[in-house]
C-alpha cells in the first residue's frame, strides 16, 4: 500500500537514470522514494522543525535551572568559617539530589518515565512540551555544573576586592564576578547545546515527531532502512559542524574583547 | 564601651579559628587616627589573618573590632556599610580585569556612594595624577605593569574616601625596581596623615615610616613599639631571631 516499486518507477525513469550502472539506478530509486515521492522531503524539515523547538526550548530552561543550582552551590560554599543559613543548606541539600538523581540515570529512562508515568501526554502539544521539560531538567543538571565551574574559574581575590570595597555578595557577583566568568561559560554552553541537539534524537521514545522519529516514519513506507538513516546522520552532522563553526567565531571575538 | 575621640579601630581579644587550627589567639590593640601601624611577623604567625579580619574579609570568631562605632565583628551588623570606609590594598593588586583604570576606580563610588559620574571621573583624575598615571585612565589593567597596578589600587581604595587603608604585603608581589614606587605613593599617603595599618616585609619602611611595628608570633602580639626603639632595642627572644634573620 503506497509502496512504490522498483520495475514501475523505472519504466517511467527519465533516459539519463537508464544510462546508469545497475547499483546506481538502484540508489537514485531509494533517494527519489525518501525524498521526492509524495513530497516526503516534508517529513524531515517537519522533524527538524520540531528538533529545534524542543533543542532551543530544552536549553532556555536549562540556563534557568542550571543559573540558579549553580548559585545556591556558590553561595553555600562562600561561606567558609560560619555555617550557612538553614534556608541555604536546605536548598542546597535538594540541589545535591536533583544533581544526583539526574546525572544518575539515562536520558532515556528519564523520558520513559516523563513520558510514560508521570506526564502521559494525548496531543503532540503535549509531546512536545514533555520532550522540553525532560531535556530541560536533563540539561540544567550539566549547566550547573558549567557556571559553577565558570564562577570558580575566576580568581578568588576578585571578590575580595569587591567586597573590601564595600560591595554586597550580590553586587559583588553581578558586576566583578560574574562578567567575568561568562567568557568561560559561553563556550560550554555552546557545547552543551549540540549536545543537547543530538540527544533530542531520543524523544522519539515518547512519540515525539522530531526528525529522527519522521525517519523512521519513511522507512515504516519505504521497507528500506539504508537511504533514510544515512541521510539523518548527515542532517545531524551538517548542523552539528555549523554550530561549531558559529561558536568558534564567537569565540573569537570574546577573546578578542580579553583584556 | 567608650571609643576615645582619635581611635579609629579598637581590637580587643580577637581570635580566629579554620576548623581546629587556632591563628589568632587573641589580639587587642588600638589604631589612632593618623597612626601607620606595621605589622611584622614570620610568615604563618597570623598577621594577614590579623589584618583580614579588621575589615571581616576573614569573620573572626572570637573578640571584639570597634569601628565607626559599632562592633563589626557583631555578625548582625550590615559589614558592607562599614567596609565602604575602609580601604584594602591586596598582594595580587586585585584589580578587576574586565574594566578599564577609570571604571575600576569609579565603580563603588558612584553605585555605592551614589556619585554622578563626572564627580567620580574628576576625583578618580586626581588621585591618578596624583600617582602619575593620568594618561593611563583609558588603558586596562592588562596592559600595566605590577607597579603601576598596585598603584592604581591604591588609590581606587582611595577613591572611597576611607577612615583607615589596610595593606596586606603591597610589595610582595612585586618585581624588585617596582617596590619604590609603591612605597613611595604610601609614604606620601602617611606624610598626608591617613591612617594605615600595614603588613609588609619591607623593614626599611617600617624604620622610615611607621608610627609603631608590632610583631605578631603565633597568633599573638609578642611586642609592639615605636621604630627606633623596636629595631634598636627588642626584647622578645623570637623577634630577636627574626630580625637577626631579616635584616642579616
Amino acid at each position: 500500500m503506497g509502496v512504490l516499486s522498483f520495475s514501475k518507477w523505472i519504466a517511467e525513469a527519465p533516459a539519463w537514470v537508464l544510462s546508469l550502472p545497475e547499483g546506481l539506478q538502484n540508489l537514485v530509486f531509494q533517494l527519489y522514494q525518501t525524498f521526492i515521492y509524495k513530497d516526503r522531503w516534508q517529513f524531515f524539515t517537519s522533524g527538524l522543525k520540531i528538533t529545534f523547538i524542543v533543542t532551543i526550548g530544552a536549553l532556555l530552561m536549562g540556563v534557568v535551572i542550571g543559573l540558579v543550582l549553580a548559585i545556591i552551590r556558590t553561595m553555600k560554599e562562600s561561606y567558609t568559617a560560619t555555617k550557612p543559613p538553614v534556608i541555604l543548606r536546605i536548598l542546597n541539600f535538594f540541589t545535591e539530589i536533583y544533581l544526583t538523581v539526574i546525572r544518575g540515570t539515562p536520558m532515556m529512562v528519564q523520558l520513559l518515565i516523563m513520558g510514560f508515568v508521570i506526564m502521559v501526554p494525548k496531543t503532540e502539544e503535549g509531546r512536545i512540551i514533555c520532550g522540553i521539560l525532560t531535556l530541560g531538567i536533563n540539561s540544567g543538571a550539566y549547566v550547573a555544573e558549567i557556571v559553577r565551574s565558570g564562577l570558580m574559574s575566576v580568581d578568588k581575590g576578585q571578590a575580595e576586592a569587591g567586597r573590601s570595597l564595600g560591595f554586597s555578595y550580590a553586587q559583588t557577583m553581578w558586576y566583578i564576578v560574574i562578567p567575568q566568568a561568562i567568557k568561560n561559560i559561553l563556550p560550554a554552553l555552546g557545547n552543551e547545546m549540540i549536545t543537547l541537539l543530538k540527544d533530542t534524537s531520543l524523544v522519539s521514545v515518547i512519540a515525539l515527531r522530531d526528525v529522527t522519529k519522521q525517519t523512521q516514519n519513511i522507512i515504516s513506507k519505504t521497507y528500506s532502512a539504508m537511504v533514510p538513516y544515512i541521510s539523518l546522520a548527515i542532517i545531524y552532522l551538517v548542523i552539528v559542524i555549523a554550530m561549531t563553526k558559529l561558536l568558534r567565531a564567537f569565540e573569537k571575538r570574546l577573546r578578542k574583547s580579553d583584556h | 564601651m567608650t571609643i576615645e575621640n582619635n581611635t579609629v579601630i579598637k581590637v580587643e581579644n580577637l581570635q580566629k579559628s579554620f576548623g581546629k587550627n587556632h591563628v589568632l589567639k587573641g589580639i587587642s590593640t588600638e589604631i589612632k587616627k593618623g597612626e601607620v601601624v606595621v605589622i611584622i611577623g614570620a610568615s604563618g604567625s597570623g598577621k594577614s589573618t590579623f589584618l583580614r579580619c579588621l575589615n571581616c574579609l576573614e569573620d573572626p570568631t572570637g573578640g571584639n573590632i570597634y569601628f565607626d562605632g559599632v562592633d563589626i565583628a557583631d555578625t548582625s551588623v550590615d559589614i558592607n556599610i562599614h567596609r565602604q570606609k575602609m580601604g584594602m590594598v591586596f598582594q595580587q593588586f586585585n584589580l578587576f580585569p574586565h574594566m578599564t583604570i577609570m571604571r575600576n576606580m569609579t565603580i563603588a563610588p558612584m553605585k555605592l556612594l551614589k556619585m554622578s559620574k563626572e564627580e567620580a571621573e574628576a576625583k578618580a583624575l586626581e588621585l591618578l595624577d596624583r600617582v602619575g598615571l593620568k594618561d593611563r585612565a583609558n588603558d586596562y589593567p592588562s596592559m600595566l605593569s605590577g607597579g603601576q597596578k598596585q598603584r592604581i589600587a591604591i588609590v581606587r581604595a582611595l577613591a572611597m574616601n576611607p577612615q583607615v587603608m589596610l595593606f596586606d604585603e603591597p610589595t610582595s608581589a612585586l618585581d624588585p625596581e617596582m617596590v619604590g614606587e609603591v612605597l613611595d605613593v604610601m609614604k606620601k599617603l602617611a606624610n598626608e596623615g591617613m591612617t594605615m595599618v600595614i603588613v609588609t616585609h619591607e623593614m626599611g619602611f617600617a624604620k622610615e615610616v611607621a608610627s609603631r611595628v608590632v610583631f605578631i608570633d603565633d597568633g599573638v602580639i609578642a611586642e609592639e613599639n615605636a621604630p627606633a626603639e623596636f629595631f634598636s632595642n627588642p626584647q622578645n627572644p623570637r623577634l630577636k631571631e627574626f630580625l637577626s634573620k631579616v635584616l642579616a
